[in-house]
């Protein structure tokens, strides 16, 4: 990647939310840090609404056999390099639902995963950090 | 050509989802569209499907509430609560007054944050992102409320067979009392705002329009029934905990369009922050938890009203300390399927407003999946057919 690609990427990423099976916990404190309390869009970062235009892949919930095959094509989609930020116990280890006949298991079987952030749900701040965290591995 | 095949003919087919931005959860909505008109609507779900019902039966009477707090991250109080009023239904006791007290501040202060959430993603729908941020912004002194009380932003843990898990000390009261005063000030605010608001007023009134017959015919519940004129609260109607003890209305608004389900959500925060402060000052002392021994064979259903209408649990115990069959059903269940009435005749624009206006939770909903390589499904007769067979099957082991 060219050095000023990757300035721009440290700079302002773009984060696309993929949730898989959550329970909407992660999902809503993700909502959360775009509102006036945490307020993320003054370190550069923005929702965005395809994938085609994400850096960064903020992925909450328990992966199961029907969102499987959409996750993987959410995650082709992205343009290479493109972070993958596990948010939730449920991303990390399956959580409560490692008994589920449901459940296929956590994400890094399937997806590289750059940063966990367990927490059921983590905490906004342990989110930012999470993300930043991601970022310096650049 | 007739009239019929012509109409056939103009007909597109709009997919939304299942990732996309209007919604944070994965649904798959298919619009049928005759030019801007949408005609019909096809939904399909599973995205979402965890299998609850298949783990509860696995854990302990006292895990079991911090599975079902899962099912939802909006409704994490609505669902142990009703879990632990099917437990107690089934063990016969009951909890002590400190407790109900307890359930019924926690309760009603997951009303307030869960209306402010839809508040501010109703804004976020319509396009004025304004009102999107300033009632997430007042939700903040809510959920700074839960962190006080419950040591969580969500998912509280409060409820467990026989009482609470934690109390609310004499030093917490005024701070709670002093976050609900700002609550009710901006809550005000806020319905003065969105309801004199042209533009709001313009893109909420006399849209998706629920009747009456339609709401009673496909069994909604909860704001989006007393929205069209049903006036139908498990809170009043069947009252648990602490709900016949304090003074309180119920909200019904006849009109059936969004605007009614908005003006509902409001002033039902009020009602809630009145709840709160009414139980607060009227709380006993004493002790919060009621010892239980043992959980005798027999079945237990919990009722209680959660913020999308009432949630609905049942347990069956065979005399272990393992539920025998736990059966969830959601409000967004029914108030879904009712999407596709309010939908019918508005056009594209209006579409992704009703469709969000009955606050639909899908990760409630998808307690029932069915699929074959992740393409093929069941369909509902047979989905039926499988179920009346399970129940046959059940009825041959345990008798009865």
């Amino acid at each position: 990647m060219s050095k000023l690609g990757l300035w721009g990427l440290k700079k302002s990423p773009w984060v696309y939310h993929v949730a898989a099976a959550s329970c909407n916990n992660c999902d809503i404190e993700i909502l959360e840090l775009l509102t006036p309390r945490y307020d993320i869009e003054r370190f550069g970062m923005v929702l965005v609404g395809s994938p085609r235009h994400a850096d960064a892949l903020l992925v909450t919930g328990v992966l199961n056999r029907k969102s499987l095959p959409r996750v993987m094509e959410v995650y082709e989609q992205t343009s290479k390099p493109c972070l993958v930020v596990c948010i939730g116990t449920c991303t990390c280890n399956t959580n409560i639902f490692r008994n589920s006949y449901n459940a296929v298991g956590p994400y890094d079987k399937y997806l590289p995963v750059d940063v966990y952030i367990p927490g059921c749900p983590p905490k906004p701040e342990a989110m930012i950090t999470g993300i930043v965290k991601a970022l310096s591995k650049l | 050509m007739s009239e019929e095949q012509k109409s056939t003919k103009s007909r597109r087919i709009v997919p939304i989802g299942p990732y996309h931005p209007l919604q944070e959860e994965p649904e798959f909505f298919k619009l049928i569209v005759e030019g801007e008109k949408v005609v019909d609507l096809e939904i399909n779900l599973g995205y979402n499907h965890r299998g609850h019902e298949f783990i509860s039966p696995e854990l302990t009477y006292d895990q079991v509430p911090f599975l079902v707090e899962r099912i939802c991250g909006i409704c994490s109080n609505s669902h142990p609560f009703a879990t632990v009023l099917a437990i107690e239904d089934c063990a016969g006791i009951k909890p002590p007054a400190r407790a109900d007290y307890i359930r019924t501040v926690i309760q009603e202060l997951e009303r307030i944050h869960s209306h402010l959430l839809w508040l501010g993603l109703a804004g976020h729908f319509v396009g004025y992102n304004t009102v999107w941020m300033w009632a997430w912004k007042y939700r903040e002194y809510v959920l700074q409320v839960f962190e006080m009380i419950t040591g969580n932003r969500n998912h509280y843990a409060m409820n467990k067979p026989g009482g609470v898990r934690r109390d609310i000390t004499r030093e917490q009261i005024p701070e709670i009392e002093k976050a609900m005063d700002v609550v009710e000030k901006k809550v005000w605010m806020l319905t003065n705002a969105v309801l004199d608001d042209p533009v709001m007023r313009a893109r909420l009134e006399g849209v998706g329009i629920l009747t009456k017959e339609q709401a009673i015919a496909y069994a909604t519940t909860g704001p989006t029934s007393r929205a069209s004129g049903v006036p139908w609260d498990v809170r009043r109607d069947e009252p648990h905990a602490a709900y016949d003890l304090v003074p309180w209305d119920v909200i019904v608004f006849p009109e059936g369009d969004v605007l009614a389900k908005t003006k509902v959500r409001l002033l039902e925060m009020i009602e809630s922050v009145r709840i709160i402060r009414e139980c607060l000052k009227a709380l006993p002392d004493g002790p919060i938890q009621a010892r239980i021994d043992e959980i005798p064979p027999g079945e237990g259903i919990g009722r209680t009203e959660a913020p999308r209408g009432e949630v609905f649990h049942y347990i069956r115990s065979d005399g272990s300390n393992r539920p025998l069959r736990h059966k969830i059903r959601a409000p967004s269940f029914m108030n879904i399927a009712s999407n596709v009435v309010a939908v019918r005749g508005g056009s594209i624009a209006d579409a992704a407003l009703t469709l969000a206006a009955v606050d639909p939770c899908y990760c409630c909903t998808e307690r029932m999946a069915a699929f074959e390589d992740g393409k093929q499904k069941f369909t509902w007769q047979e989905l039926l057919r499988l179920s009346w067979q399970k129940t046959e099957r059940l009825k041959e082991k345990y008798g009865k």
